[in-house]
């Protein structure tokens, strides 16, 4: 039988049975559509993660004082005192290493910053000059801290760009004196917004160099180090380094927690991989419903038309022709199942996205292929009992019957 | 030429056993118009289906032109019925979805013979059933006697070297019947074997030869031609 042939028998038969048919397309199509949507939400939602924290800086090694474990904290960090402040030598120490590319030193703390009559609460970070690259953070205006010493004070600030909007209105921002707390600082720059950032909001931070806010908060130690390290590959002699150093100028104890940007990443990445591949097995289940509804609608089918495979066996169809007439029935329901649903999924995902912009949509392609496979091979499978059962019709009963 | 040598057929019906047919012999030239008659449940469409290569006997040997049919594999015997037998049936048992000409065609269709072949061949046996002009109607839009004739045309595309036909006349009125016969008859005219399942005993009395069969056995074998010298 030539291939032309079987598939325009194939279609006549479809298109002389439309309402059984259409419901079988719908079928598929709502198993691919729903594959299709919910795992292009789980991608959306790993990707928007993972840009999250890649927009936190690149490569990056974060010096935290006191040991603790990332399941849940050791005791002894709570049994025992013996924590030693992270200072500014220890950063400076570090920054010995041909593998680390820059550091930045940071402080926080609460304040009140006020111009002319106005003020309000801030955050205050306490840094250095290299800071502006590691978080990949730009200027709107003016400039960053200026390349200073760690441990030299010097009265500028750079702020935020909502504070720059709440203090100072229309008036020029660069140049002006604000009181933080009980000291004046200088405006030097103010900071451009960001897309997104995790953990901190740019546009209402205030930052100063980190010896002035040591002296502002009355604090030498530091909340913690923000290390840049020479490229991906360095960042584990990196952390070697750093836990070598400070274990040496802590009298022998390591008692710092070092987080890598790339460990959380992968984490995160890893949960947010396993709930799409979750979800799209939910919705496989759908997939294997239509099968099943597949299956049954056909078996309908051929006891429907017991009579034409009777007059098709004694023209002289052979049992494998017969399969594959039926299964060639299955298979081109499935695909074309499945091509409604993807176009169904896709438009949802773009609905999804429309409304949801910070969330990339787009089921990823291994999902749109799995989904079509899957439908096939559910048709196919499905398709096989009633092909069979076809295949095996005596034609002497099956014409008798009328 | 067909040859049956001690054919049974014995059917199971629940614990009972049928002996549909009991002991057949029968030789058939090439050619010859024969008809088999006789009432219901003597064997007779048993003895067609057996002939037509759609039932296997359950003892038996078998031989269609030389061939020891009853020890070929299923795919040969299919390949066999769809290039030496043609069928017709009491009720036409066209496909209802396709049209006349997708019918006809069918036969070829499975043997995997190319459209524009199909083309020539369908052109040359409508005019030859008298269905020019029918070609794209689907079977609801034609007459009884139509789709016989649709049916006959579909069962001699492959140039059968037998037809068989079981009550072909039995679903029509007598003038549509008339018209049928007369087809058949052409083509046994040009050589094709045509065997004939009836009860009508004004039908089976056409065929050159006669068979009466009565429980399973063949009782009578009249050749009317003789008689008719």
């Amino acid at each position: 039988m030539l291939i032309r042939d079987t598939l325009s028998l194939t279609f006549s038969a479809l298109q002389s049975a439309r309402a059984r048919t259409s419901l079988m397309l719908v079928a598929m199509a709502i198993g691919v559509a729903s594959v299709v949507v919910l795992t292009s939400l789980g991608e959306g939602a790993r990707r928007y993660i993972t840009d999250e924290f890649a927009s936190l800086g690149t490569n990056l090694l974060i010096v935290l004082p006191g040991r603790s474990e990332t399941s849940g904290g050791s005791a002894s960090m709570f049994m025992s005192d013996t924590t030693r402040d992270l200072t500014l030598d220890d950063a400076r120490a570090l920054l010995r290493s041909s593998h680390i590319r820059r550091l930045a030193p940071v402080n926080v703390g609460a304040s009140q910053l006020s111009w002319r009559e106005r003020s309000r609460d801030v955050s205050v970070f306490g840094s250095s000059h290299d800071l502006l690259e590691i978080r990949h953070w730009t200027m709107s205006e003016g400039k960053f801290l200026p390349p200073l010493d760690m441990d030299q004070a010097s009265p500028v600030c750079v702020i935020g760009v909502k504070l720059r909007r709440e203090l100072f209105g229309n008036n020029n921002a660069i140049g002006q004196w604000v009181r933080l707390g009980d000291r004046r600082f200088r405006v030097i720059g103010v900071l451009a917004t960001e897309g997104r950032t995790v953990g901190i909001d740019v546009e209402e931070v205030i930052v100063i160099p980190v010896a002035s806010a040591q002296a502002l908060f009355n604090e030498a130690s530091l909340f913690r180090i923000i290390i840049e390290a020479k490229d991906r590959d360095a960042i584990k002699r990196a952390s070697e380094f750093v836990k070598r150093t400070i274990r040496d100028r802590h009298q022998g104890e390591e008692d710092i927690t070092l987080v890598t940007q790339d460990a959380v990443l992968a984490t995160f990445d890893n949960i947010f991989r396993s709930l799409t591949y979750t979800v799209a097995g939910i919705a496989a289940i759908s997939l294997a419903v239509a099968g099943i509804l597949i299956m049954n609608v056909m078996l309908v089918s051929v006891s429907q038309r017991t009579a034409e495979i009777g007059i098709l066996k004694a023209l002289g169809a052979s049992q494998r022709q017969i399969i594959t007439l039926f299964l060639c029935e299955a298979a081109m329901l499935s695909l074309v199942g499945a091509f409604i649903g993807l176009l169904i999924g896709q438009g949802c995902s773009w609905l999804i996205g429309y409304f949801f912009p910070d969330i990339t949509m787009g089921a990823p392609l291994w999902a749109v292929g799995a989904a079509i496979g899957v439908a096939l091979i559910t048709g196919l499978l499905f398709g096989a009992m009633p092909a069979r059962n076809a295949a095996r019709l005596d034609p002497v009963l099956a014409l008798a019957r009328r | 030429m067909i040859r049956l040598n001690n054919i049974h057929r014995i059917f199971e019906v629940g614990d009972q056993q049928v002996h549909a047919l009991n002991d057949v012999n029968l030789e058939i030239n090439d050619g010859e118009y024969l008809s088999i008659m006789g009432p219901s449940g003597s064997g007779k469409s048993t003895l067609l289906n057996l002939l037509g290569l759609l039932d296997r006997p359950t003892s038996g040997e078998y031989i269609l032109n030389d061939r020891k049919i009853t020890t070929l594999s299923d795919d040969q015997q299919t390949e066999l019925r769809r290039d030496q037998i043609g069928f017709v049936f009491q009720f036409f048992h066209l496909v209802p979805r396709l049209t006349a000409l997708e019918n006809i065609e069918l036969p070829m269709v499975l043997a995997g013979i190319s459209p524009a072949e199909r083309r020539q061949r369908v052109e040359k046996i409508l005019d030859a059933v008298g269905l020019e002009g029918r070609a794209h109607h689907k079977p609801e839009q034609l007459s009884g006697g139509q789709r016989q004739r649709v049916a006959i045309a579909r069962a001699t595309i492959m140039q059968p070297s037998v037809l068989l036909a079981d009550e072909p006349t039995g679903n029509l009125d007598s003038v549509s019947g008339a018209e049928v016969i007369e087809v058949l008859e052409g083509l046994n005219r040009q050589g094709i074997t045509l065997i004939v399942v009836t009860h009508d005993a004004a039908l089976g009395g056409r065929a050159a030869r006669e068979i009466k069969m009565v429980d399973g056995r063949i009782v009578n074998d009249i050749n009317n031609a003789k008689a008719r010298a």
